[in-house]
């Protein structure tokens, strides 16, 4: 085919667009040769459409499930890639914090009495059973301050001010076994009806507060009292209230 | 009458062009499946709401699954594919030359406005043009520019902490979702300009698409010196 510039003063000439012409034919070829090149188009948009319909259709949801699941594993391994420990979430000032807002209350039914209430926690170095520690002991470490957004998995986010020990400082303070260093640290409400896990390089990020405080008074229950996790690295829904045992 | 075949779109645009459209839905679709968790957009004027997206009758009409997790799912999985397509486009459209039929200039500006005119009924005549007229250079230079938009400001509501930068250039996680939320009703609004277009344009521009190609008059006189020869 031959090619030949566009004509007339406009876009086309001024960036040098060119057309793809084929020779002069006879309007009868012409006819013909479109004829092949859209049955041809049909043909191959035809197959290609339906079998993507098809194929889609006739994957079972199980299959599904594994390759969205393949899909997150691999998301997961490039944010893992591009965290940094260091990175923090941008911090706002406490004046910013947003009217406070409840949502789910799972694993929170009845009350808790914060001086009997005591956090178990276990797998620490030098001990098979859990350690029960009161909230005054657990206040004894050093206090974190932080107003960040609480994002939450549904789309929303609320600017809060939080106040409590860095996961990182008690652990520190109360070390698990070194020997056998978990990638993971599981926690639960005290009834078990709420649990979550976290990755350790998340759940030792800076951000990430044992928190007994929020908006500069003790926690609510409905906001998880006597004890919550806060942090500014993962959606409200791993930001368990009310915790029980680690 | 002499006749020539002219090739409109390559094999490699149609593909592309013909791709995006289920990605951009299955984008959609689990997107309505997040969104449904938290639909709190709008469109007032004044304080006055015009319209709440999206009506308890949209959700039911579509079939909506109240299921965010499966939403999340499906978008995380397909955001890829998006991505990668837009991406083999605008390489495509820099390696092969085709930028050319489809960026604007600054003058494309009031040539557009003069097809806006045209389109509308009330004026004659569309100024000079290309394979594209200047609105068309506008509007898909426009639809790639918001399908980066689309992949930005989603990265950046999908990893708020590791792009934590990118975020803030969008004026943070509210705005960034803002703004990824109305980039989606664009879409939608340069679909329905789109396919009345194409229908208006008749069936000759639609077969382009698929054929990849279409017949126009040769000139009566020779064909001077062509500039190169290409392939069939």
């Amino acid at each position: 085919m031959k090619t030949k510039k566009h004509a007339g003063n406009n876009t086309a000439e001024l960036l040098g667009e060119k057309r793809r012409l084929s020779p002069a034919i006879s309007d009868e070829v012409a006819k013909q040769k479109m004829a092949g090149y859209t049955r041809r188009g049909f043909l191959a948009g035809g197959i290609a459409a339906v079998a993507g319909i098809l194929g889609w259709r006739w994957t079972s949801d199980e299959t599904k499930l594994v390759l969205y699941r393949r899909s997150f594993e691999f998301n997961e391994r490039v944010s893992a890639a591009l965290y940094r420990p260091s990175r923090l979430a941008p911090e706002f000032s406490p004046d910013r914090v947003s009217p406070r807002r409840v949502n789910g209350m799972e694993g929170l039914a009845g009350e808790v009495n914060t001086d009997e209430w005591r956090l178990a926690v276990a797998g620490l170095a030098g001990r098979a059973d859990d350690l029960l520690l009161t909230l005054d002991e657990i206040k004894l470490l050093p206090r974190t301050e932080m107003t960040v957004e609480l994002k939450c998995i549904e789309g929303w986010s609320v600017i809060v001010n939080w106040a409590g020990v860095r996961f990182s400082d008690f652990a520190a303070a109360y070390s698990p076994r070194p020997d056998d260093l978990p990638p993971y640290v599981s926690l639960s409400t005290p009834d078990q009806k709420y649990f979550v896990g976290w990755d350790m390089p998340s759940i030792m990020h800076p951000q990430t507060l044992l928190a007994y405080e929020m908006n500069g008074a003790p926690l609510l229950p409905e906001h998880g009292a006597p004890l919550r996790l806060a942090s500014a690295t993962k959606y409200g829904i791993k930001q368990i209230k009310r915790i029980g045992r680690i | 009458m002499a006749k020539q075949i002219e090739i409109k779109h390559t094999l490699a645009i149609r593909w592309l062009h013909w791709v995006n459209f289920p990605l951009l839905a299955m984008m959609m679709w689990s997107g309505l499946l997040i969104y449904w968790a938290n639909p709190v957009f709008r469109l007032s004027v004044f304080g006055y709401e015009l319209f709440h997206f999206f009506p308890q009758g949209f959700y039911d009409a579509l079939g909506i699954p109240y299921r965010l997790a499966e939403g999340l799912q499906i978008h995380f999985f397909f955001m890829w594919l998006f991505a990668i397509n837009g991406l083999a486009y605008i390489l495509y459209l820099i390696v092969s030359g085709e930028w050319r039929a489809i960026l604007p200039v600054l003058g494309s500006f009031p040539r557009a406005f003069r097809v806006a005119l045209h389109d509308a009924y009330i004026v004659k005549g569309l100024p000079p043009q290309g394979k594209y007229n200047d609105a068309q250079r506008i509007a898909y230079t426009l639809v790639i520019v918001m399908g980066a938009g689309s992949v930005v400001t989603g990265l950046s509501i999908y990893k708020p902490l590791q792009l934590s930068w990118l975020t803030s250039l969008l004026g943070g996680y509210e705005w960034a979702r803002w703004l990824h939320f109305w980039l989606t009703i664009a879409f939608v609004l340069f679909f329905l300009v789109h396919v009345i277009q194409v229908a208006i344009a008749g069936w000759a521009n639609f077969r382009s698409m698929i054929s990849g190609r279409d017949v126009v008059e040769a000139p009566l006189a020779p064909v001077p010196a062509p500039d190169a020869e290409v392939g069939v």
